[in-house]
């Protein structure tokens, strides 16, 4: 390189363009990670069919008050489960051992402000959703899922559920090592699986099951199966619930999150 | 070229829990020159340069840095710094060219990646990840991200730790580059040869003090006492020849014959002892001068060896 190559004309891009630059790479590093794309697409897909197919679990189409197919049961708890699996468990793996492994404090030094390295996240975060919602969708409807409802009410609870997940997940992702978050944030997904109404009733778990309906895949896939599988209007119980996980979450994030 | 002060420390302490890692420190760098912070693992040099580059606050003293504040100035400061981390900063994921490209997006008028990774030969990094490159080329994708985006000023953090002999001449050469260029460049290291080649100055820092701080040729004429050493018929009167030399320096006969002059060697001393062996009808043999190393300024000033 001849001389005068090196002569600073420092410079910040525009904001704008930062943003859509850090939201495309952190977009092409999830999608890159094959542990990722098990917990955002293949495990979703594959709870769908084979739960839609196979009678593991007696889903009660007609005790939740509604009709239809299993998989008219299943698809609003799947679809929650994406959430969860992208705005929660991926986004606390990912930033996680990007803390770990010094990115999070070199962007730092960057011109990239860290108010638009979270909004390229959340971004990011969102991008895979649309993704994920629009193949969980393809699959359900060849399974014969007809949803109901009104697309505004699920879009809203979708996204109060990515504001909660979000805010859990980072918090978890700025305050333990990785290999903590990485170990815990897989626990959390197994045991919300199970335990949120996800692919087994509430109803199963008895006085229990109270209790577990006020945990935000509980009430992520409450309430997006009152709206698409009983055509029910927005349930706002449920999108409390949501809220109040994600003020606490996020405050707890913003507050507590440590960036090395 | 100019050369006021671009960063700027004042009695800087940082504390981490009951541990004082930087104790009072002060630190000049002039613009568009190579300083070097010389020191030991533990001196306290990357608690330092990353105080100036906003990711530490002072417990104590003042930093300025481009006659910003680093933690207050943060914004302002950030697009005109380069910054290499001792390790890591890349996505494990991503591949070398993807993320130098990404931090060019980031900046205004970023330099050509495509020039800069010929430049660094990061071109046979293909397409492997982060995680799977050597540390070789670890070392010098974190280089190249420090300056893609045209700074006016580069910390780098051990920027040759881990590289082979020709690796290192090949990033000694880019910041001789850099400040031909007009950047001005500050370095950590605990390579003597590194301060020595690079540096205009040199800090040396021990126990979170900065020792000394100058120019190697000054810090080597001054912390320590250099040698000149002459061979001549025993039993020469030291006493006279004393007389000629400057105050402060001292003259032995360790050996019968063996005569050893410590203090201030300049051309001048030299040119006396020579003078007054001429007219005392001796021919001083094997006449050297032992020139001090940073090394030897370094032991003196600080007691230890600089190796880790």
């Amino acid at each position: 390189m001849s001389t005068g190559t090196y002569a600073p004309k420092p410079g910040a891009a525009p904001v704008g363009r930062m943003i859509a630059a850090q939201t495309a790479l952190e977009t092409r590093m999830l999608l890159r990670n094959g542990e990722q794309l098990l917990l955002t697409v293949i495990i979703p897909s594959l709870l769908l069919v084979l739960f839609s197919t196979v009678d593991i679990v007696t889903v009660p189409v007609a005790t939740t008050g509604g009709g239809g197919e299993a998989v008219d049961f299943l698809a609003p708890g799947v679809l929650a489960l994406a959430v969860m699996s992208t705005a929660f468990t991926g986004q606390a793996i990912a930033t996680g051992f990007e803390r770990r492994y010094g990115v999070l404090k070199r962007l730092g030094a960057s011109p990239l402000p860290r108010w638009a390295l979270m909004t390229a996240k959340t971004l990011s975060v969102l991008v895979t959703e649309v993704l994920q919602v629009a193949l969980l969708t393809a699959i359900a409807l060849a399974l014969g899922w007809s949803p109901h409802g009104d697309p505004l009410s699920v879009l809203l609870l979708l996204v109060l559920g990515t504001a909660a997940f979000s805010g859990l997940g980072l918090l978890m992702a700025g305050t333990l090592k990785a290999e903590a978050t990485l170990a815990a944030a897989n626990l959390v997904f197994l045991l919300l699986l199970v335990g949120g109404g996800v692919v087994v009733p509430l109803e199963k778990f008895g006085a229990a099951g109270d209790v577990l309906a006020l945990l935000p895949i509980s009430a992520l896939s409450d309430g997006l199966r009152d709206v698409l599988q009983n055509g029910a209007s927005m349930p706002w119980g449920d999108a409390l619930i949501l809220a109040v996980w994600a003020v606490l979450g996020l405050g707890a994030a913003a507050r507590f999150f440590r960036w090395e | 070229m100019s050369h006021e002060s671009v960063v700027q420390v004042r009695g800087l302490v940082k504390r981490y829990g009951s541990k004082t890692a930087v104790d009072g420190l002060d630190l000049d760098v002039r613009a568009g020159t190579v300083t070097a912070v010389l020191g030991p693992n533990g001196a306290g040099k990357t608690t330092t340069v990353e105080t100036c580059e906003g990711y530490r606050r002072p417990d104590g003293g003042t930093v300025r840095v481009l006659g910003l504040d680093p933690v207050a100035d943060a914004a302002a400061l950030r697009p005109r710094i380069g910054v290499m981390l001792q390790s890591g900063g890349v996505y494990s994921g991503a591949r070398a060219d993807e993320m130098l490209r990404h931090m060019a997006k980031l900046h205004a008028r970023p330099l050509d990646v495509d020039a800069l990774i010929e430049r660094l030969g990061l071109g046979s990094c293909g397409r492997t990840t982060y995680r799977r490159l050597s540390g070789g080329q670890q070392q010098r994708l974190s280089l190249a991200m420090a300056v893609v985006g045209r700074p006016e000023l580069v910390f780098l953090d051990e920027p040759t730790a881990g590289l082979d002999p020709q690796a290192r001449r090949s990033t000694w050469e880019l910041v001789r580059e850099l400040r031909a260029d007009g950047v001005t460049v500050v370095l950590t290291t605990h390579f003597m040869q590194e301060a020595e080649e690079l540096a205009d100055d040199v800090a040396i820092v021990d126990a979170g003090r900065v020792a000394a701080q100058g120019s190697p040729e000054e810090l080597c004429r001054g912390g320590a006492e250099n040698t000149l050493r002459f061979s001549g018929r025993p039993g020469l009167d030291l006493g006279s020849l004393l007389k000629a030399l400057p105050d402060g320096t001292a003259a032995a006969e360790p050996l019968p014959g063996t005569y050893r002059i410590t203090g201030a060697v300049d051309p001048q001393l030299l040119a006396t002892v020579t003078t007054w062996c001429a007219q005392h009808g001796v021919m001083p043999d094997r006449i050297s001068v032992e020139r001090h190393t940073l090394e030897d300024v370094f032991l003196e000033l600080t007691g230890k060896e600089l190796r880790s």
